[in-house]
Order: structure tokens, then C-alpha cells, then sequence
């Protein structure tokens, strides 16, 4: 365990010291981090067996939310984050209720559709969302104190950090707690749910709304990074980019969420450069790769590598041992 | 709404569900079959109507016949089953067929992601409009009103001929008895010396050149671009989950049924005219979850 928890460490003190030491990096990663954040609601849902083509819905969803309210007197980030998040839950509670009762193709296929059709009114009602320009989200206060550009976006950048961490933990401990040990029997035996009287369905749902939820801060979060909300934030393109994080990250873990998200979005802002018109082909062709030859992801590859360190620590201490 | 705009709607509506169908037929065949649902067969579809396209407006412009777009669309059916389904089913698939299903489901959608820039590298970004086999076939004129013959006549008489022409092959001839049998128990069929790799890989050659053949037929009634693919696996398999997945005539009507709905929303409520489709499928699947021919899946233990 000592040397698996070794690199997280590092990492979020390295992510910590981001604004002072390298500024350029500061709103890549904070975009990286709303992402994680929103992956994290897929990764939990791939826990449970499933898998949603269009965890976007809830982004989008949340991301309008707070730039209709940014439009209002009550333009704070906090507000924003607390009605982004509210409004996706509710979302969540709604689909959820229809799209628990399936699992495997439905369940994917039935989010989609609901992704899609969100999708479809963005566009088509644009005299009240703007259409295809999406609308613009203006700088909001932060507690009510209006603040300038410079420290608003280090001030965002914490903000994401610590939502990251904070959400992380209790995605941890939700799983961990024996709701969330339910919630992951759906996918191992969900007939044995039910005969320990348990509904699989209202089980489902919990986690559901949770990653609704979820999905919705990272939107938030995203949408005051950018000043901007467009349609594309709740199109295929963007589930497909969740639920490819998230298998890259490693499919099921929490921590994989942000080291994917991190990953996905440093190879993206330099890579994409070189293959802008075929980023979603560059996509496919590494989620083939992942799935098929490397299924842990990033943390599964880091795992065994530290297990690795671990065993031969582990021997030498032993031979040393004997030694003496 | 007159009587003319009424006749019109219905005539848009059985056009379009003619399409909608030849690609929802390959969707639950070869979910019927495989026990896998292609998430990228909407981009085959896409790749048949930029083929048809692309291919017509370049031999036309060479002074060719029109008459060519014909057998042209079946060409580019037989392509985007031969050089896209074939390799599909052989490279890929064949490895994930015991996998859990979600990894099916990711392995289908990465290949719609690289499918959906491929076509972006190949076409570009601009629409493509090529409807020399529309103009060729004229107009007919139906209690007053006047419409193409290619839509009204043309595409649900394909449809029809899929449908019968697939009935026919699974029950009457020995290759689709074949795919029947293996349909019903893979290991049973292979037991008595059927060749389940062979059956596999001829039904997901057919499928996809269904969808190929749907945009081919699609491609002179509408411009091609990019995206109509994402659009056409979402609606065809809003028929098939509509229908009950693997229920092959159970599509036929549920894509005229849902072909209508869009159709008379277009003249009632344009602005629902995308969410129709959607609305039927979940006002079916609140009250029957398996679908409307569909019968429920015994529970496994």
C-alpha cells in the first residue's frame, strides 16, 4: 500500500505548487480537473457494470444552469456551482428513474438518446440558448467580492483542486460505505441483491444521481474556466471523451479519473496540434489498444510497477534479515 | 392541416422510414445474431451515402449515364460490407465475443470514433449532394399532390424486397438456416459441424452492407455530411430498442410507425420534429421494457 500511495502524494503537492512555479500550465489543468471531476461520475457507473454514452447530458445540463443564472443578479461561483449541481441531480433523479430499469446496451443506449435529445433542443431553441454560439458566461464574484482576472483563475484553480480532492474522498468512501458495496454488487450479482431484499433499481439510481451530480460540478467548473457555453458540451463527443478517460485512466478507479483526465489533457493540448482532424480517430485507436491489451489503464500499469517495487523491497529486507 | 399536407405528411414519413429501416435491420440482425450491438453502424451508413456521392458526382461529371446510380449504390453497399464489416468482425470482434458486454459496447464505439474522423479525412467538412438517380426517376402525381418517384415508390419497395427477401433467407435457404441455428445455440450448431466463424462473419457483412446500402439510397435526398452518422445510430436504434432488439419485422413497422411521427411533426410541431422519435421509444419502453415484439429475457441466476 505504502509504495501504491507514493505518486498520488507527489502528485497533488505537485498540482498544489501549479500557480507559482508553472502559470502556463494553471488553466490546462484546471480544465483537466473539472474533467476529472466529471469522469469520476462514469468511472463510478462503470463500478455498477454499466457504461453511459451520454454522461455529457449532465455536464451540459449544469453548464447552461450556471450561465443562466450568471445572467441574473445572482452571479457567484459558489451559487453557480451549488445550482449547476442541483440541477444535474435533479436531471439525474429524472433519467435515472427511466434508465435503472436497463442494463448493458439499454443502459448505455437509452443515455445517449437522452444526451442526444438535450442536445437537439440546445440547438434548435437557440433564441433562448443561443444556438450553435452557445451563451456567454461572464466573469462571476467569488463570495460576493468581485474579482479580476489574474487571481479569479488562481482562485478557480484551487477551487478545482479542492473539489477534486474533496469529491475523490467521498466517491472513496462511497463506495467503501455499504450502500456503495450495494451499488457495486449490480454489476457482480445483482439477482443476489434482490434476494437479500434489496431493490437493484433504487440502488442504481443512488449511484446514478451521485454521478449526475458529479458530472454537473465538473460542467460548472468548465464553464467558468472558458467564460463560454456551447451545445458541444453536452454532445456525443464529449461522453465519448468521459468514457474514454475513464478507460484510460483505469476503468473503476477514482484516482485513475484524474491521472487519465491529466494525461488525456496534456497529450491533447500538444498533440492535438499534429492531429487535429483526426483527434477522435488518435482516441479510438488508443481505447482499442487500452481495452485489448492493457485493460487496468494508467493505474493498473502504475500498480503493478509498484507492486513490483514493493516485492523486491520486500525480499532484499528479508534476505538482510537473514543475514544478520 | 388539409388534405394535401396530410397525404404529404404520410408520404415523407413512409420515405423516410424506408431508410430508417434498411438501417435498423442491419442493427438487429446483427444483434440477433452476434449478440452485439455495432455502435459504429451508423457510420457505415454515413460511409455508403458519401461513397454514392462522392463516386456519382465524379463519373457524372465525366459524362457517364445516370442510369449508373443505380447499380452504383449497390457497388458502394458491397464495399462498405466487403472492406469495413469484413475486417470489423474478423480483427476485432472475433476477440470480444466472450467479453462482458460493456467492453463490447466500448470496443463498437472506438471504432465509431475512428470511423467518424475517417470520413472527415477522406470527404472533408463540406455537404455533398449528387441526386441525379431522384431527378432520373421524375415525379408522380397522388390525388393532386406531387412527389418524387424515387421516394414514394422506390425506397419502401426496396424496403419491402429487404424485408421479404430476409425472411425468405433465413427460413427458406440453407445459409440462412445456418445463421438461424446458431442464432438459436452457438455451441449446439457448432456441435453438429456448423461453422460458427463463417456464420458470424457472413452476418455482420450483410448488416453492414444494409446500412451501406441505406445511405447509398439515403445520399439523393439528402445532403451528405458530417455527423449524419452519430444522428442514424442513435434513431435506428431508438426502432430497434422500440421494436425489441433482434425482432427483424418488428422494425419494419416500428420504423414506419416512428417514420410518421416525425413526419407529421414536421408539419404540426417543427421544433419536435427530433424529439419524436425519442418520445415514442420511451413512451414504449415505460410500458413494455422489452420492446413491442420483443418477449422478456429470462433472468439468469
Amino acid at each position: 500500500m505504502s509504495v501504491r500511495l507514493i505518486l498520488p502524494a507527489l502528485a497533488i503537492v505537485a498540482l498544489a505548487l501549479v500557480p507559482p512555479l508553472a502559470p502556463f500550465l494553471q488553466v490546462l489543468l484546471t480544465l483537466a480537473m473539472a474533467k476529472g471531476i466529471a469522469v469520476m461520475g462514469v468511472t463510478l457507473l462503470l463500478r455498477a457494470g454499466q457504461v453511459s454514452f451520454g454522461h455529457a447530458l449532465f455536464f451540459g445540463i449544469a453548464a447552461y444552469g450556471a450561465a443562466f443564472l450568471a445572467a441574473s443578479p445572482l452571479d457567484d461561483l459558489l451559487l453557480l456551482l451549488l445550482a449547476g449541481a442541483l440541477g444535474a441531480g435533479i436531471a439525474g433523479v429524472l433519467v435515472g428513474l427511466f434508465v435503472v430499469r436497463y442494463r448493458g446496451i439499454f443502459f448505455g443506449m437509452l443515455n445517449l438518446a437522452f444526451s442526444m435529445i438535450f442536445w437537439s433542443i440546445l440547438e434548435k431553441f437557440y433564441y433562448v440558448t443561443g444556438g450553435a454560439d452557445g451563451l456567454r458566461l461572464p466573469r462571476p464574484s467569488v463570495a460576493f467580492i468581485e474579482m479580476d482576472r489574474g487571481p479569479y483563475e488562481v482562485l478557480l484553480y484551487y477551487a478545482s483542486l479542492l473539489l477534486a480532492i474533496a469529491l475523490g474522498w467521498f466517491v472513496v468512501r462511497f463506495l467503501a460505505s455499504p450502500v456503495g458495496q450495494l451499488f457495486q454488487t449490480v454489476k457482480t450479482n445483482e439477482t443476489r441483491l434482490e434476494y437479500l431484499g434489496v431493490s437493484a433499481r433504487r440502488t442504481l439510481l443512488k449511484g446514478y444521481v451521485l454521478s449526475a451530480v458529479l458530472c454537473g460540478v465538473g460542467g460548472v467548473l468548465m464553464a467558468a474556466a472558458q467564460g463560454i457555453v456551447t451545445p458541444s458540451y453536452a454532445y456525443w463527443i464529449r461522453s465519448g471523451e468521459m468514457v474514454f478517460i475513464a478507460v484510460l485512466g483505469g476503468a473503476g478507479s477514482v484516482v485513475g479519473a484524474f491521472a487519465g483526465s491529466i494525461a488525456y489533457e496534456l497529450v491533447r493540448s500538444y498533440a492535438a496540434a499534429f492531429a487535429a482532424d483526426a483527434w477522435q480517430m488518435v482516441l479510438g485507436g488508443f481505447l482499442l489498444a487500452i481495452i485489448l491489451f492493457a485493460p487496468g489503464g494508467l493505474v493498473g500499469i502504475y500498480a503493478a510497477f509498484a507492486d513490483r517495487i514493493g516485492a523486491r523491497r520486500a525480499k532484499s529486507a528479508s534476505k538482510k534479515e537473514a543475514g544478520t | 392541416m388539409t388534405g394535401a399536407t396530410i397525404l404529404l405528411a404520410i408520404f415523407d414519413g413512409v420515405a423516410y422510414a424506408a431508410l430508417v429501416f434498411m438501417v435498423a435491420v442491419g442493427l438487429t440482425l446483427i444483434f440477433g445474431v452476434l449478440r452485439i450491438l455495432n455502435v459504429a453502424h451508423g457510420s457505415l451508413y454515413a460511409i455508403g451515402a458519401y461513397l454514392t456521392a462522392s463516386i456519382g458526382g465524379a463519373i457524372f461529371a465525366m459524362g457517364w449515364s445516370p442510369v449508373l446510380a443505380f447499380p452504383l449504390m449497390l457497388v458502394s453497399a458491397a464495399l462498405v460490407g466487403v472492406l469495413l464489416g469484413a475486417p470489423m468482425e474478423r480483427l476485432l470482434l472475433r476477440r470480444i465475443y466472450h467479453r462482458p458486454e460493456v467492453l463490447q459496447l466500448l470496443v463498437t464505439f472506438a471504432v465509431f470514433m475512428i470511423l467518424e474522423d475517417v470520413q472527415r479525412l477522406v470527404w472533408g467538412n463540406q455537404p455533398y449532394f449528387e441526386s441525379s438517380a431522384l431527378a432520373l426517376l421524375g415525379n408522380v402525381q397522388v390525388f393532386g399532390v406531387y412527389y418524387t418517384v424515387y421516394q414514394l415508390i422506390l425506397l419502401p419497395l426496396v424496403a419491402i424486397a429487404t424485408l421479404i427477401g430476409l425472411r425468405l433467407f433465413l427460413r427458406r435457404t440453407l445459409t440462412g438456416k445456418l445463421i438461424t441455428a446458431v442464432t438459436e445455440d452457438r455451441e449446439a450448431a457448432q456441435s453438429i459441424g456448423i461453422d460458427a466463424d463463417r456464420v458470424y462473419l457472413l452476418t455482420f457483412v450483410l448488416g453492414a452492407a444494409l446500412a451501406g446500402l441505406g445511405g447509398a439510397l439515403a445520399s439523393p435526398t439528402t445532403s451528405v455530411l458530417p455527423g449524419i452518422g452519430a444522428e442514424m445510430i442513435v434513431l435506428s436504434f431508438a426502432v430497434v430498442a422500440t421494436a425489441g432488439l433482434g425482432q427483424i419485422e418488428g422494425a419494419a413497422l416500428t420504423a414506419l410507425m416512428i417514420g410518421l411521427g416525425r413526419s407529421f411533426a414536421v408539419y404540426l410541431f417543427p421544433e419536435l420534429q427530433v424529439l419524436v422519435p425519442y418520445l415514442i421509444m420511451l413512451a414504449v419502453l415505460l410500458i413494455r421494457p422489452e420492446g413491442l415484439f420483443g418477449s422478456p429475457a429470462a433472468r439468469k441466476i
